[in-house]
């Protein structure tokens, strides 16, 4: 469920990235690695866990699933706050050193 | 476990190595002739290696986090519970030595590809304004 929700989100981040000139600017490209970064290392963990447990790998327990959904939003959101504190760290719009710049003049 | 463990050590690795060679970049920018002289696929190689650098650092920060939500580590020595136990110690080792490389390389093709993909498409948009004159 973890994999399936990264990979989601994943396909979203890049399909806005390719087609929003803004969202580049906004350094969205941080939060497409990150997502296919993680949803590639979780694939290979799946792999290894599919081969150990054959087809029960997709029967898995109610709550077990309910705990892995639980955690992909989870890394969804940490995801987003790493994305947003690089953001506002680069500033590539210069906002936060304009509005600084104008306080000390 | 710890199978996280071994793509961030790749990425301490290959940010380092990216640092070299963006200064190696800094350095051949000055010889204009010398930058010409470089093909498609060693362009700006050192923003590509920060794709993978972007890959690894991302991917390993969020499975470090699955392993927190799974008590794997703790905030105190030997900060991997594993650890703590010999016997758990050997499966760990064994996690990173197959889950942990088997990442590594999935993420390192990946980006082999994506390096391949991007020089054709580099390539090929130096080829289209010629086209038409």
């Amino acid at each position: 469920m973890t994999l399936l929700i990264t990979i989601l989100a994943a396909v979203v981040t890049t399909l806005i990235w390719y087609s929003s000139e803004k969202a580049r600017e906004l350094r969205i490209s941080t939060l497409v690695f990150m997502f296919w970064g993680a949803s590639l290392m979780w694939f290979v963990d799946a792999v290894v866990e599919f081969i150990e447990i054959r087809a029960e790998y997709f029967t898995p327990a109610a709550e077990d699933m309910l705990n892995d959904a639980f955690l992909g939003v989870s890394v969804i959101a940490l995801a987003l706050v790493i994305w947003v504190v690089t953001l506002l760290i680069k500033d590539p719009k210069k906002v936060i050193a304009k509005k600084l710049k104008n306080k000390t003049e | 476990m710890a199978c996280f463990l071994v793509p961030a050590t790749e990425a301490v690795v290959t940010t380092i190595a990216t640092k070299v060679v963006e200064s190696k970049e800094k350095k051949a920018a000055g010889d204009e002739s010398a930058l010409a002289k470089i093909d498609a696929k060693k362009k700006h190689f050192s923003r590509k290696m920060k794709w993978l650098n972007a890959m690894l650092w991302g991917g390993s920060a969020l499975l470090a986090f699955e392993h927190l939500w799974h008590g794997e580590i703790t905030p105190f020595f030997p900060f991997l519970t594993a650890a703590a136990d010999p016997a758990d110690a050997a499966e760990m080792l064994h996690e990173m030595a197959t889950s942990g490389v088997g990442m590594a390389v999935l993420v390192t093709t990946v980006w082999v590809v994506m390096v391949l993909v991007s020089a054709s498409i580099e390539k090929r948009s130096e080829k289209e304004p010629a086209k038409e004159v």
